[in-house]
C-alpha cells in the first residue's frame, strides 16, 4: 500500500544519509519543498542526481548536503550561473563535491535504462565531446548486428525518486502533466518512490487515457505539499516566479548572503 | 526581400545578428531552439517569412507558438502553444537521434576557429578557472542534427584558435574530421555574429567570413576573433534590417519584456 504521509516523516524515512537522490523535474514539478525537508534535517554525504540542477541543487549544494552531483547541465536557466554550485566545484565551499558529468541525451537514457531494469543505456552519443575519459561511467560498444560504435552509459537507477506531479488519488495514484520531463523514469528506475503531489483527489480524473499516470503500486509515499514546486511551477496550478529566479543570481552570489536567506526562509520556516 | 523598405529607423547590432539568423531558417525547417537568441530568430522567421516552420525545444515541446520568447525552457507557455509535448527520454530518443530535426542551434562560452564549442569550464577540467553550466543537450545537438546554427556575439574572449573544452564537436581539427568519427551529419554550416556570418570552408572546413553586417569593417571583425580569420574571395554586405523585420522583432521583445516584468537580460 501506498503510504501517505506527511513531508518531514517522508523525508525522515525515506532519504538517508549516503544515499543517491534524483530529486527531478525537468525545468518544471521540481520538488523545492522535498528539497528544503531535506536540508532541514541535514540530511548529508548525499549522491545527487538531477538533469538540470538549478536553485534547489545550489541550496543543496551550498548548505553542505552533497558529496557528488551527477548531472548534464548546472545553471540557474535564463539567468546565469548556480553561484553555490560553482563555489563548491572552484572552492570545495563548503565541502567538496565530486562531478559525474553527463550530457542529458546519456541521462534521458540512463533513466529509461533505469526504469527498464536494463544494467545500461546504449545510445548514438558523445562523438567528439571532451566529456568522455573525464570519469569511468562514458564507455563505447559496438552494435553487434551492424557493427557501429555507440556509446553506453550506466543505467540510472537510485536508492530515492523524488518528484512533484499535479495530483494524486486516495489510493496514490498519479497524475503528471504538461512538461513530464523525466518524472515516470525516476519513479520507475528508483528503489523507492516520494511523490509531492498539489492535491489528492476522490478520483484521479485523468484527462484522456494516454495520460502519464503512475499507478499507486510504483510509489512508495505520497506527500500533500500545494504550492510544493514554487518557485518553479506545475502546470495548471502556478507560473514560473521568474523575478524569483533573477533575485537569486543576487542573493547566491555571497556566502553569507546566501546562508542568511537560508536561516530566514528554509530553517526557520516550518511548512 | 528586394522590394521590402530597408528600416528608416536605427537597429541595434544584437538585432542586426537575429534578423541575419532569421532569414537563413525555411518554411520547412524543423529546427531544436534553445534560449535566448535561437528563440528569439526561430519566432521571427515563424511570425514573418516561414509561418509553419516547426520549433521544438529539448523539454519536450514540438511545435510549439509561444506568443512571448521563454526564459527557460520549461516555460508553461511553450507547452500550452505546442502541438503536443513528449517525454524527455523521447525527446531524445525518437525526435532528436531519430534524425527528424533540420537546424539545431547551439551556442556557448567559447567557439573555435573549427566551429568546436565550449560550454562546459574555462580553464582545466579538474580546476576550472571558471566552471560553466555545462553540455545539457549539446554534444547530441550536434551530432543529430541535419546541420547546425550558431548565434554568437563576436569577441576575442568568445572566438578563440581553440576551445578549452570541446563540450559539441564541430569540426574538430577540420578536414574530415566529422567522418572519421562516423558522423553522417554536416554540422555547424552556419555561425550568426553581431559582425557578420560565417561559414567553414568546404575543403578546410575553417571558418570563413562569407557576408559582413552594414557599417561593419573587416578591422572590426579581425579584432574581434583569436585567430587570423580569412575572409571568403566574395563576401557579401547583410541586408539590412527591413521596417518590417524590425517591428515584429520590436513588438517581441516588448511583449516579452512585459510578461517577464523583469529587467531584460542578455544572454547570447
Amino acid at each position: 500500500m501506498t503510504a501517505f504521509l506527511s513531508l518531514p516523516e517522508a523525508i525522515a524515512q525515506y532519504v538517508h544519509d549516503g544515499d543517491t537522490v534524483a530529486l527531478e523535474g525537468f525545468t518544471h514539478l521540481i520538488s523545492f519543498a522535498a528539497g528544503h525537508e531535506i536540508i532541514r534535517q541535514k540530511k548529508s554525504n548525499l549522491t545527487l542526481v538531477r538533469m538540470t540542477p538549478d536553485l534547489i541543487y545550489d541550496q543543496l549544494i551550498g548548505m553542505g548536503c552533497a558529496r557528488k552531483l551527477i548531472f548534464s547541465w548546472g545553471g540557474n536557466p535564463g539567468v546565469g550561473s548556480l553561484h553555490r554550485l560553482r563555489d563548491a566545484v572552484e572552492h570545495s565551499w563548503p565541502r567538496p563535491l565530486e562531478l559525474e558529468e553527463h550530457s542529458h541525451a546519456a541521462m534521458a537514457h540512463a533513466y529509461a535504462a533505469g526504469a527498464a531494469g536494463l544494467p545500461c543505456a546504449i545510445f548514438r552519443g558523445y562523438a567528439g565531446s571532451d566529456l568522455v575519459g573525464k570519469h569511468s561511467n562514458i564507455r563505447f560498444i559496438e552494435c553487434p548486428f551492424t557493427g557501429e560504435r555507440l556509446a553506453a552509459v550506466p543505467a540510472i537507477r537510485p536508492d530515492v525518486g523524488i518528484i512533484h506531479a499535479q495530483r494524486a488519488d486516495r489510493k496514490g495514484n498519479i497524475l503528471i502533466e504538461g512538461i513530464v520531463g523525466v518524472q515516470k523514469e525516476v519513479v520507475l528506475a528508483a528503489t523507492l518512490a516520494v511523490v509531492t503531489v498539489e492535491e489528492i483527489t476522490d478520483e484521479l480524473h485523468a484527462p484522456s487515457p494516454n495520460a502519464v499516470v503512475l499507478p499507486y503500486w510504483t510509489v512508495s509515499a505520497v506527500v500533500l505539499a500545494p504550492e510544493g514546486a514554487r518557485p518553479s511551477y506545475a502546470h495548471g496550478y502556478y507560473g514560473r516566479d521568474n523575478a524569483f529566479y533573477t533575485a537569486w543570481d543576487t542573493i547566491a552570489r555571497d556566502r553569507e548572503s546566501f546562508l542568511s536567506w537560508m536561516r530566514e526562509h528554509v530553517l526557520g520556516d516550518r511548512k | 526581400m528586394a522590394s521590402e523598405p530597408v528600416a528608416t529607423t536605427t537597429y541595434t547590432a544584437a538585432e542586426m545578428m537575429i534578423i541575419a539568423a532569421s532569414r537563413s531558417l525555411r518554411n520547412d525547417d524543423i529546427c531544436f531552439v534553445g534560449i535566448g537568441a535561437p528563440s528569439a530568430a526561430c519566432n521571427l522567421a515563424r511570425l514573418t517569412h516561414a509561418p509553419d516552420i516547426t520549433l521544438i525545444y529539448e523539454s519536450g515541446t514540438i511545435g510549439t507558438k509561444p506568443d512571448i520568447l521563454p526564459l527557460s525552457i520549461g516555460d508553461p507557455e511553450l507547452c500550452e502553444t505546442a502541438i503536443t509535448t513528449v517525454s524527455v527520454p523521447e525527446m531524445f530518443q525518437y525526435w532528436l537521434q531519430g534524425g527528424r530535426i533540420s537546424v539545431g542551434f547551439l551556442g556557448g562560452a567559447q567557439i573555435d576557429r573549427f566551429s568546436n564549442i565550449n560550454s562546459t569550464v574555462i580553464g582545466d577540467y579538474a580546476h576550472p578557472t571558471v566552471r560553466l553550466p555545462g553540455a545539457g543537450g549539446a554534444p547530441e545537438i550536434a551530432s543529430c542534427c541535419q546541420q547546425i546554427y550558431v548565434i554568437m556575439r563576436q569577441n576575442r574572449r568568445s572566438f578563440v584558435p581553440q576551445v578549452d573544452f570541446i563540450t559539441s564537436f564541430g569540426h574538430g581539427t577540420g578536414g574530415d574530421a566529422r567522418q572519421r568519427l562516423g558522423l553522417r551529419t554536416a554540422g555547424p554550416s552556419l555561425i550568426v555574429t553581431d559582425l557578420c556570418l560565417m561559414r567553414p570552408d568546404s575543403e578546410s572546413k575553417e571558418l570563413i567570413v562569407v557576408a559582413i553586417h552594414p557599417g561593419v569593417t573587416r578591422e572590426q571583425i579581425m579584432e574581434a576573433t583569436g585567430w587570423p580569420i580569412r575572409f571568403a574571395d566574395h563576401v557579401e554586405q547583410t541586408p539590412p534590417p527591413t521596417d518590417g523585420e524590425l517591428t515584429i522583432l520590436r513588438e517581441l521583445q516588448t511583449r516579452t519584456a512585459q510578461a517577464h516584468s523583469d529587467e531584460k537580460r542578455d544572454h547570447s
